[in-house]
């Protein structure tokens, strides 16, 4: 039972770090066409996350191979489940992935132009279907007892659902806004900040909104009226968004980020939390749901990845760290590859 | 048209198409830092340049391989979910180790060096290039592991329902998977090998840059010389392997029909499914079939009639992938040894150069068979003699399938000319000037 739980946690942590650190890039890329107005606007947008976006992006898929490892029935009925959303997600992310590398191969400014539009594609697609699907896991998703889906994409295009969407997506323009105003200069930098000050209000609107929302349309507070101190998650979700309108206030960018940062991974948890033990549930039959206890791996294989997982994810992050550290100045000239 | 036939179709064309670009990645890798470290150790400019050209050919089929490959992690899940459910307890933490102890470095680092020419010291700069190179190849070990038990497993009991773990130390010393692993990166290097002498062999023709392009082709001579020797060797140990473990895909490899001792191998045969008998056979070799099998010319080898007919893989198809892969496997040390030969010769013997030139898709046509082979021959099991692949299948739509088919085959299809289309211009651009 203990060893389920810490996989729970583990699994939350994966999805957290990923939409802190692929957030960014995602937010960047779906601002692209309103912050970029010029080649050379553009081009410091995408390459003040060019060093890092592919490494941001394992995050996604180590979440899925450890729900794979850890929770195989879970990994098989979710994705099963959400296979047409997931498609679309994995479709736009690869059209984000060529875009970065294709863009500054030929010299035609049409040419730049499609896989601009293919990048904004990539990043706001995803951002917004990552709400998506996480709103209606946490609403309940029609699956029947075999695991085989009741419902089609439409059915994830609930009120709620797309609620989540809109969060996400404000989530990550904000996180990605300040990542830029930290890697850019002049008018640009203006210009960001100005943007991340303006969403502000919204992101603040769209997560109070989202917080009432969930107390109607899903069942994540039973965990935390049976323990209060849980809302301290909640609160940190909520420091982390204050924040951010604090530092920014007083341009410290670096520190308005980690703000932003803590609100993405605090509003993850606030979800993690509120679905425990369930993973992927069902709203036909709550017998049906697949929980942390009746989807996990052996003891066996929990162990050995948990010894893998403690043993590495400390690593993976101490050499990302050093590669921000090499990649948090201004974005030169000498830095635009892409 | 079921779910099962798209889904099998959906598999095939997104692993062949990231083994595409996959073979290159890890073999060029290694060739760039080598290249990397010479510069480092001689200071001498061509190797710099060498560097960077090479390194832009590789960034180009990186990215096409890196984003092919999301998809797959998540495939098992879309469309192979009862698979994954009954298996997950062993094949899954294989991909996420892969994920965890592997692909991160690689990703993560190829930034750093892309970008980080300027922020680091030559030394530091090279050695990224080595960890790169050693984190993309360490991936492959991971896949190929997990492939390794869908094609041999090990290490497991059925329990509460499913396959869980019992020995994990035998799942990643499985000796299926090893042998797969000593086949794949030796034809990565070999691929990667001719794909930087045919390309140098252009500039050669041409004449332009000579001492940059020999030295090149020098490094691709080498190494394809070495791992196409390696591989021969090492493909007799995994026939004899394959026979041990799945008598019904060497039956296919060769279209044995009669289990029979002294078993030939035919020089030209074609198999007739239908009647269960080779349409034609011409060029008998006795023995050699048992030879390969067993290292016996007398040894009895399984024929496919005394394998139940549901048992039995496509037989044509594996046989057609087995001759393409052994007859190209035999041609690459031929020409390298040519080449060995004429080294000092290479702008004298245009005839060589040219057919070096032409030789660059080969490799992928046999690195293709190889990975058909392995994957048809394993059928009509996605995890040999435990689970049948029809059983692995998602209880999905069929229009979702349908839908995610064609689109795969549109976008990687669109992914793949482009991808392709650059690396031909920048390959034919040439280096920088010095």
């Amino acid at each position: 039972m203990i060893l389920e739980s810490i996989w729970f946690f583990l699994w939350g942590l994966l999805w957290a770090i990923y939409f802190m650190t692929d957030g960014f890039a995602l937010g960047i890329g779906s601002l692209l066409p309103f912050l970029g107005k010029s080649e050379a606007d553009r081009k410091v947008m995408i390459n003040s996350k060019g060093p890092l976006w592919d490494g941001n992006q394992v995050w996604l898929l180590t979440a899925g191979g450890v729900t794979f490892a850890a929770f195989p029935k879970v990994y098989a009925v979710m994705f099963s489940s959400l296979y047409s959303a997931l498609m679309l997600i994995l479709f736009t992310l690869i059209l984000r992935g060529v875009s970065f590398e294709f863009r500054n191969k030929v010299e035609s400014p049409q040419w730049r132009k499609l896989w601009d539009i293919c990048a904004f594609i990539g990043s706001i697609a995803p951002a917004i279907l990552f709400g998506v699907a996480f709103a209606n896991i946490f609403r309940g998703i029609p699956f029947d007892g075999d695991g085989v889906y009741q419902g089609t994409l439409l059915t994830l295009l609930n009120p709620y659902g797309l609620l989540g969407g809109v969060l996400f997506l404000v989530l990550f323009l904000v996180h990605g806004a300040l990542w830029l105003a930290i890697r850019s200069e002049g008018d640009l930098q203006q210009r960001a900040i100005a943007t991340a000050a303006k969403l502000w209000p919204v992101e603040l609107g769209v997560a109070v909104i989202f917080l009432v929302a969930s107390f109607f349309a899903t069942r994540l507070y039973d965990n935390y009226l049976a323990n209060p101190i849980l809302f301290v998650v909640i609160l940190l979700a909520v420091a982390g968004l204050l924040g951010i309108r604090v530092f920014l206030t007083r341009k410290a960018l670096f520190k308005a980020w980690f703000a932003s940062a803590l609100t993405i991974v605090a509003a993850t948890f606030y979800g993690v939390i509120g679905l425990f033990p369930n993973m992927f549930p069902s709203n036909i039959d709550p017998s049906f749901s697949l929980t942390a206890y009746n989807a996990a791996s052996s003891g066996l294989t929990l162990k050995i990845m948990l010894v893998v997982v403690i043993l590495f994810v400390p690593i993976v992050l101490i050499y990302q760290a050093w590669a921000y550290t090499l990649f948090k100045g201004k974005v030169k000239s000498e830095d635009m590859l892409y | 048209m079921d779910v099962l036939l798209l889904s099998r179709l959906q598999f095939t064309a997104t692993t062949l198409f990231h083994f595409l670009f996959v073979p290159l990645t890890l073999g060029l890798s290694i060739l760039v830092a080598i290249m990397e470290t010479q510069y480092v150790r001689t200071g001498n400019e061509t190797y710099l340049r060498m560097t960077k050209f090479w390194g832009k050919l590789f960034l180009i089929n990186f990215a096409v391989g890196v984003v092919t490959g999301i998809t797959l992690e998540f495939q098992f899940g879309t469309n192979w979910s009862r698979y994954s459910a009954y298996v997950g307890d062993v094949f899954g933490s294989l991909l996420a180790i892969e994920a965890t102890a592997a692909f991160f470095l690689e990703s993560t680092l190829i930034g750093v060096w892309v970008f980080g020419w300027k922020k680091l010291s030559r030394k530091a700069h090279a050695t990224v290039m080595w960890l790169v190179a050693g984190a993309s190849n360490l991936s492959a070990i991971w896949i190929l592991t997990a492939n390794g038990w869908m094609q041999h497993p090990v290490g497991y009991a059925f329990k509460n329902g499913r396959a869980e773990l019992t020995d994990f130390a035998a799942v990643v010393f499985n000796k299926f998977g090893m042998l797969q692993i000593l086949h794949v990166l030796p034809a990565a290097l070999i691929l990667a090998s001719f794909f930087v002498m045919g390309i140098s062999a252009y500039h050669l023709l041409k004449k332009q840059n000579v001492e940059f392009f020999t030295r090149s082709f020098r490094l691709g001579l080498v190494f394809g010389f070495i791992f196409s020797i390696v591989i021969a060797l090492e493909g007799d140990f995994h026939a004899r392997h394959v026979t041990e473990t799945q008598p019904a895909k060497l039956a296919a490899m060769e279209s044995l029909w009669e289990t029979t001792d002294n078993a030939p191998i035919y020089l030209v045969a074609l198999p007739d499914e239908k009647n269960e008998k080779n349409a034609v056979q011409i060029g008998e070799i006795p023995g050699l079939l048992s030879f390969l099998g067993h290292h016996d010319f007398n040894a009895e080898v399984t024929g496919l009639k005394d394998i139940p007919k549901d048992e039995r893989p496509p037989v044509l198809l594996t046989f057609l992938s087995f001759r393409t892969m052994v007859a190209l496997g035999m041609l690459f040390p031929l020409l390298t040894l040519i080449g060995l030969y004429l080294r000092n010769r290479l702008l004298e013997n245009p005839w060589y150069l040219r057919i070096m030139l032409f030789a660059i898709p080969l490799p992928y046509l046999a690195i293709e068979a190889g990975w058909l082979l392995a994957e048809l021959g394993r059928q009509p099991w996605i995890v040999y003699g435990l689970m049948k692949t029809s059983d692995g299948v998602s209880p999905i739509a069929l229009s979702q399938v349908a839908v995610s088919l064609v689109a795969f085959i549109g976008v990687y299809g669109l992914l793949g000319a482009i991808g392709y289309f650059l690396i031909f211009k920048y390959a034919r651009k040439g280096p920088e000037p010095a």
